[in-house]
């Protein structure tokens, strides 16, 4: 049977002289060479130029903040729920008088830590979370030359008021959608949310 | 007098350099060639586009630590590299550069000794050039080392003879002289004598990629066999001069190739180019303009050199002897008496 059509005879004939002095075929190898002068390199210039990515590339999280400033994350632990790696831990801390500007509602989140090393970024946090306040960034995440600095505490998570992050291509309307459909927990909470917010005014 | 030692000084401090510089550029080019050989960008971060990254190679060289194996010969063991590179540099001397320069009544060779019998001077310093290797591979008192340079030594031996035997062709159809000055100056009307020469340059060729352990040659350093080689044992600057005096060797075998064959620092139709400039014999330019010939020649054999090791895998030992006796050394004698005959039947010689 004939698997395929690029048999090849092989022969221990003596070689020919012009074999033996290798330079026919030394001339065709460095042909092949020569041709590749003459081909575009594919490699990109990694840090000057960056490969295009996907509008809803999930990269490094932000912990996000209102519009006011105040950090949005109630420390539900939700998102660490969620979390099939088991990346993110928190603990809680509780508003104190005058901190009405750095927190957002009673609770908050007193340490707030995702292992990057752990973390496979499939953005269930972001999906989980009631309070809009985690979101995937197309931002990669810094190389370290310690395990432990890939350990991400508040200060790296949290947005800085100076340089906030646009996160509208994460909110496609597909996902605020999901986030209002109803009888799902963290919507019932969104809503009263709204509610609360029109007592307010 | 005063004139004289201060031009020599400045002849061979600017050929010390121009090898220095070439041979750094050399490392650089070799780099970038080989990255466009294979679709790749080659060294681009070190300055504008890599040109410093011989400058950073060098540094790093430099800040290497340094180790001398306590079994090894420790005088020997630093005697190597320096021998290598002293004859890497010092070939460089017969090399004419350019066109006798004319300054206020006196003509100044651009070369740095015209001595009579240059392609000698070539190949005894080529000879003395493997003792650095053998020094350095010995007296490293390893195995892998010793293999190396034994390699060496060998393939040194079995090339140097088809080279000569090619180079006697050469002499006897150029016209007799050994001195490199008078080669190149009887190309300057007619020929170069690669026309007269295509299987004696083909020989030579060859056997100086295997003098200058370059790819498919480099059996001595075959790091997938011998770890390093010769220069097994070797670190810091002391392994830097070794590459360094590779760099070195393919510069000025590319400038001899040029000058032997190539007609050195003559073009077709320089005459033409000289009188239509208006410019005299002796003039500067003259020189600058035959200067750049040469070095564009040069650089032509150093892309062939790498070129060919970014082409061809090693060859194994048995086809690096076999190679050498019994195609190179035949070829080179069946030239010699073709030459002579031709010669002969010309009446340039009597018998």
């Amino acid at each position: 049977m004939q698997l395929t059509n690029r048999k090849k005879e092989v022969s221990f004939k003596e070689q020919s002289f012009a074999e033996r002095i290798y330079l026919p075929a030394i001339l065709k190898g460095m042909v092949i060479t020569a041709s590749h002068l003459f081909k575009k390199s594919p490699t990109i210039n990694y840090p000057d130029v960056k490969r295009p990515i996907a509008p809803v590339y999930r990269g490094q999280h932000v912990l996000k903040r209102d519009d006011a400033g105040a950090e949005r994350c109630t420390s539900c632990g939700m998102c660490a729920v969620a979390c099939p790696a088991e990346a993110i831990t928190m603990t809680s801390g509780e508003r104190k008088k005058g901190e009405e500007h750095l927190y957002r509602e009673e609770k908050y989140a007193a340490t707030y830590e995702i292992n990057m090393l752990r973390c496979i970024f499939c953005g269930l946090c972001e999906e989980a979370c009631p309070k809009e306040a985690i979101f995937l960034t197309d931002r990669l995440v810094d190389v370290e030359f310690e395990r432990n600095d890939f350990v991400y505490g508040k200060d790296k998570l949290v947005e800085k008021m100076n340089e906030r992050i646009d996160v509208t291509k994460r909110q496609t309307s597909a996902v605020l959608e999901f986030k209002k459909t109803l009888g799902l927990k963290h919507n019932e909470l969104f809503e009263a949310q709204k509610l609360n917010q029109g007592k307010h005014h | 007098m005063t004139a004289f030692i201060i031009y020599k000084a400045i002849m061979c401090g600017g050929v010390f350099l121009l090898c220095l510089a070439a041979a750094a550029y050399a490392t650089l080019w070799e780099r970038k060639f080989a990255a466009f050989l294979q679709d790749r960008k080659g060294p681009s971060r070190a300055g504008w586009g890599g040109i410093l990254q011989p400058v950073a190679d060098g540094v790093k060289m430099f800040m290497k630590e340094e180790i001398i194996p306590n079994v090894s010969n420790r005088s020997l063991f630093i005697l190597g590299p320096s021998l290598f590179m002293i004859t890497a540099v010092i070939t460089s001397s017969v090399v004419p550069w350019a066109k006798p320069v004319m300054i206020g009544g006196q003509v100044y060779d651009m070369q740095i000794t015209d001595i009579n019998i240059g392609v000698i001077y070539l190949l005894g310093v080529a000879s003395i050039g493997v003792y650095g290797i053998m020094i350095g591979g010995w007296s490293s008192n390893n195995k892998f080392a010793l293999l190396g340079a034994v390699r060496a030594s060998s393939q040194m031996i079995s090339y140097e003879i088809p080279m000569g035997i090619a180079l006697i062709a050469l002499i006897i159809s150029s016209g007799g002289s050994l001195s490199l000055k008078e080669i190149v100056e009887g190309q300057d009307a007619g020929f170069a004598n690669i026309v007269w020469q295509p299987l004696g340059f083909l020989i030579f060729f060859i056997c100086a990629l295997a003098e200058t352990n370059r790819a498919p040659f480099d059996l001595p350093e075959c790091e997938t066999e011998l770890v390093g080689g010769y220069h097994t044992e070797y670190s810091s600057m002391k392994l830097g001069l070794y590459l360094f005096a590779e760099y070195i060797n393919m510069f000025i075998s590319s400038a001899v190739m040029a000058t032997l064959y190539f007609g050195g620092y003559n073009f077709p139709f320089a005459h033409e180019l000289y009188e239509k400039l208006g410019l005299a014999d002796g003039s500067v330019w003259i020189s600058v303009i035959g200067f750049g010939a040469l070095m564009t020649k040069i650089f032509g054999f150093v892309c062939l050199f790498m070129w060919i090791r970014w082409t061809l895998p090693r060859f194994r030992y048995d086809q690096l002897m076999n190679l050498g006796w019994k195609s190179l050394l035949p070829l080179s004698l069946l030239n010699l008496v073709i030459t002579v005959a031709v010669e002969y039947f010309r009446g340039n010689i009597k018998l």
